[in-house]
């Protein structure tokens, strides 16, 4: 089973990858980096029951790596309330101050 | 190629893995952006089930509290919070198709290294008795420190959120 959960993860990853490097809309980035950050916890839950050395340590990463996103995500989320607050939009496009 | 048993689990996993992949796949591909935020919480959910699968409850219960209530709500928030009119403006053909081509590229790496890879045929393991009680026997002996440091973490985290998102108000 654990190639098969492999590959779930790997289709998730990929798919937020896909989101986050090709829309434009800052909150459906955020979404799909959300979605990445799942794949990968998959990836550890799966291996700490299908591993070769099974062990809780997998679930006990991941409910870690679950708490920083969420921190991760409201740090985000008031950022890009700052953001529109200045810029009046949520288009990534428009984010480009720096580079210029 | 997939040479596995059609088992109860693998029936589960194939029904969560339809859910999951279908969520992701609409919220890639619809219009309105809370629409793609609610099929984000499909997939949420359907990871959660696979969490149940794989003998974590646990996280499983963790996973919809967390991802599928709190960062749901607050990603509808952000969007109620922001302006949302001209979704389909000026798309970008050419920058979106070479982001496709790479991720799919991307996937067909991680494809090839899954199936060529030889796992070692573990048994596995037999689920602890009491997940939840394992987990937390666990976490406050041998991990009690990045614990502590991941509860230091989150009140920064959340105090700075409120201070980001106030500051401009005034």
């Amino acid at each position: 089973m654990l190639p098969s959960y492999l590959t779930m993860a790997a289709i998730l990853f990929c798919i937020g990858l896909y989101g986050a490097l090709a829309k434009r809309n800052a909150i459906i980035v955020l979404l799909s980096l959300e979605l990445m950050l799942n794949a990968v916890n998959l990836n550890l839950v799966a291996f700490s029951k299908y591993g070769v050395v099974p062990a809780l340590t997998g679930q006990i990463f991941s409910i870690f790596t679950i708490t920083v996103a969420a921190a991760e995500a409201a740090v985000a989320v008031a950022i890009l309330i700052a953001l529109f607050r200045s810029r009046g939009t949520v288009d990534v496009e428009a984010f480009d101050r720096m580079r210029r | 190629m997939f040479n596995v048993d059609i088992t109860g689990e693998f029936i589960a996993f194939f029904a969560f893995a339809a859910i999951m992949i279908g969520g992701a796949v609409l919220m890639i591909s619809l219009e309105k952006v809370v629409h793609m935020v609610i099929s984000m919480a499909a997939v949420f959910l359907g990871l959660g089930g696979m969490y149940v699968l794989l003998d974590a409850e646990f996280v499983a219960f963790v996973q919809v509290l967390i991802y599928a209530g709190a960062v749901s709500i607050l990603m509808i928030f952000g969007i109620m919070m922001t302006k949302h009119s001209g979704e389909s403006e000026p798309v970008r053909p050419l920058h979106e198709a070479l982001v496709a081509v790479g991720a799919l590229s991307l996937f067909g790496l991680f494809f090839y290294a899954i199936r060529t890879t030889d796992f070692p045929d573990a048994a596995a393991a037999a689920p602890a008795e009491d997940n939840t009680m394992a987990i937390g026997e666990l976490l406050f002996s041998g991990y009690i420190v990045p614990f502590e440091l991941l509860s230091v973490l989150l009140t920064v985290a959340f105090i700075g959120a409120i201070a980001l998102a106030k500051k401009e108000a005034e």
